[in-house]
């Protein structure tokens, strides 16, 4: 079927008003809101931080000088390379690879538990109950956890009281803080893929594997997993990208010391005012992802499209 | 490959809440034998065969197999293997893998599950069929597939939910005399279920014919076609015209019954010997093959009138549809002779049977089925 037909067939079906419509919306996101925004950072990314009346100037030319800097650093500095920079960003992309595990470790029983055991009105209620905190804004959840990890939080307060410990684990400083808090703001993102993935695999498969005998973990390896593939690693990729890109979580639960690259990104753009810095960082960060989740996908051979469904 | 063991259902009930799915249920199925559960959809077939192989827990009642008491067993401890209503295959994995699956689960290496899954694709006659996917294979072939990823398992008893039900009826036919031929080959014992009566009659060596959660009848399929132990079971199996009433006189093993077209001769059900009684209602059921048109003007007490609304022609038969006295719809098949016409349209006969080929019963409910 050639463009030409497919036009037809779409104008006919949704008529010319609502056809042209839909065409003109969906050019509009794509473009403005998708294309733009990320091909003027590219942009940005390859050019020096000049002063406002240079910009456009005859030293307004491309260059990769950003992301030299951020393999080199300053020129003379003690390492010879840009220590701080480049630690984090592997820091940050091995703690979100770790925040991604751990997530679908704890998410993985939850959906599948809710799409194969648990029964009507208390399988809903499980389902609100995941839904209600996300009502709270990011920002007050991070908090929250802040409360609850802190030195006189809910849980130092109680490990003191039973007499697990004497004195506060500084859970803030261990990070402990920071990779829960940025494991819980994702979970539903992580749940509801693995949800509609395992939902639809045919209950009479799990059993007709238990009848020949099959433990439980092999139930999950050989039949439910890999039925579910799609889902895990659309629900991985997200958390995964989502976590890499985190900037109100490590801000508010990371400890003094640690930093997420995200914001170091921040930094470039609002504490140096270095756009075309922070844009080239933000740009290594996404390709970064980008090369990451493609070959976890090649790796366990799922395509684009089923990730979509 | 292990043989075949016995199965028990000893007073056996299945409650989902207060609904009862089965009712007191109480069969001995030998070791060896083809044994099928026949009733219409919503019976509990499902429901018992889901008891025996463990993933339902009996409500009272005893199930035994081997002559062992499997209460409290697992699905994986019980010496069976269910074949699905939609047959369960694992899409993902290949035909081999599918059908080695429980080798998988022993420990057995690669080579010689490969080896195993190999032997059994011929035994169901697939042979290099091993590396497709699943959803490569026809129907028929899946089904098969089905059968040997059960055997694949060694059990002792194999049990079917209505594997057949998708499949076209020639392919159906053809399934049937092949799982018969691997069950014979492999002597294990197959409890099968479906609501098709033609499947039941030509597979089993005995069948259990279910109504509402309850066994009206165990018998061999000559005894459930012929010797019907209930209105519902005669209604249900074959084609049958039945005629409700009351008896007029016992005799000898045959009853007179009263009805609408007349007083009907019929010989008494095995399984109602001794109920019936003078004053009872009871139903008189003649098979359509056994009607036959008789010379007009002839009398008798197995002789009732009728008039012809509508006739078909089916090649070897002619199907023809009457209306006795009394309204009641009666269908006669008459073999095709070449020469002779069936009655034409409209046209008043009379009808005769042999009282020995009609069967009363007490009343009680038919089946709806057409
Ligand atoms: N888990 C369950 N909970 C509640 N009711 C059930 C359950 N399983 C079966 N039933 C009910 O028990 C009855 C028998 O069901 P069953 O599946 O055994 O029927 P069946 O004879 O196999 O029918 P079919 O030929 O349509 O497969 C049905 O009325 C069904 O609604
Ligand atoms: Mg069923």
């Amino acid at each position: 079927m050639n463009i030409g037909t497919l036009a037809r067939k779409f104008f006919e079906k949704n008529g010319v008003g609502m056809a042209l419509f839909m065409m003109f919306g969906v050019s509009f996101w794509i473009l403005f809101l998708i294309v733009l925004p990320q091909l003027t950072m590219v942009d940005f990314s390859f050019r020096f931080k000049l002063p406002p009346d240079a910009i456009g100037g005859p030293q307004d030319v491309y260059t990769t000088t950003n992301y030299e800097y951020f393999v080199n650093g300053n020129p003379g500095n003690i390492d010879g390379w840009n220590r701080v920079d480049v630690t984090v960003f592997w820091r940050t992309l091995i703690a979100a690879l770790f925040v991604t595990i751990f997530n679908f470790v704890v998410c993985y029983p939850i959906a599948y538990y809710m799409a194969k055991v648990a029964t009507g009105s208390w399988a809903r209620l499980l389902a609100l109950s995941l839904v209600v905190p996300y009502w709270i804004n990011e920002i007050l959840r991070a908090f929250a956890f802040r409360i609850i990890f802190g030195d006189a939080g809910l849980i130092n307060t109680v490990l003191k009281t039973i007499g697990v410990i004497d004195s506060s684990i500084d859970f803030i400083r261990a990070d402990v803080a920071l990779y829960a808090g940025l494991g819980y703001a994702y979970i539903l993102l992580m749940i509801f893929p693995l949800y509609s993935a395992i939902e639809s695999l045919d209950k009479n498969q799990i059993e007709a594997a238990r009848d020949m005998g099959s433990p439980w973990w092999r139930i999950h390896w050989r039949i439910v997993m890999p039925f579910a593939k799609a889902g895990i690693t659309s629900g991985c990729t997200m958390v995964f990208m989502l976590s890499a890109g985190a900037l109100a979580a490590p801000q508010i639960l990371g400890g003094p010391s640690s930093l997420w690259f995200t914001q170091i990104i921040y930094q470039g753009f609002f504490e140096y005012f270095n756009w075309n810095r922070g844009a080239a960082y933000a740009i290594i960060l996404l390709v970064s992802c980008m090369i990451i989740v493609l070959s976890i996908m090649k790796l366990f051979r799922v395509k684009m499209g089923e990730i979509g469904r | 490959m292990k043989s075949g063991v016995g199965v028990e259902l000893d007073n056996l009930s299945i409650r989902f809440g207060d609904f009862t799915a089965v009712r007191n249920a109480s069969v001995t199925i030998e070791q060896g034998e083809f044994f099928s559960f026949l009733g219409p959809s919503g019976c509990g077939k499902t429901t018992i065969l889901r008891t025996v192989s463990g993933f339902q827990e009996p409500s009272e009642g005893v199930v035994r197999i081997g002559g062992q008491d499997v209460a409290g067993m697992g699905p994986n401890k019980r010496p069976t293997a269910l074949i699905f209503q939609n047959l369960a295959l694992f899409p993902l994995m290949k035909v081999w893998e599918n059908i080695a699956f429980s080798l998988e689960v022993k420990g057995v290496p690669r080579a010689e599950r490969r080896k195993r899954a190999d032997e059994l694709l011929e035994l169901i006659a697939l042979p290099d069929q091993g590396d497709k996917l699943v959803d490569e294979l026809s129907g028929g072939q899946r089904q098969r597939v089905a059968v040997a990823r059960a055997l694949a398992a060694e059990p002792q008893v194999l049990l079917l939910d209505e594997p057949l039900s998708a499949l076209d009826l020639k392919l159906r036919q053809h399934m049937r005399t092949e799982l018969r031929a691997i069950q014979q080959r492999v002597g294990l014992t197959f409890i099968y279920i479906t609501h098709d009566q033609g499947e039941a009659l030509t597979m089993s060596d005995h069948v259990a014919v279910m109504r509402e959660g309850v066994i009206e009848q165990v018998g061999d399929g000559k005894q459930i076609y012929d010797d019907p132990a209930t209105a519902f079971v005669a209604s249900f199996v074959g084609e049958n015209n039945a005629f409700a009433g009351t008896v007029k006189s016992v005799n000898n093993g045959h009853a007179v019954v009263s009805t609408a077209a007349g007083d009907l001769p019929a010989r008494i059900a095995t399984a109602a010997r001794g109920a019936l009684q003078p004053g009872d209602s009871a139903m008189v059921f003649v098979r359509p093959e056994n009607l036959a048109v008789a010379e007009s003007g002839a009398g008798g007490d197995n002789h009732f009138a009728a008039t012809v609304a509508n006739e078909e022609f089916e090649g070897q038969s002619y199907h023809v549809f009457l209306k006795a006295e009394g309204g009641s719809e009666i269908k006669m098949t008459l073999t095709n002779q070449g020469q002779s016409r069936a009655p034409s349209v409209g046209a008043a006969v009379t009808l005769s049977y042999n009282p020995d080929q009609a069967v009363a019963l007490p009343s009680g409910a038919l089946s709806d089925q057409e």
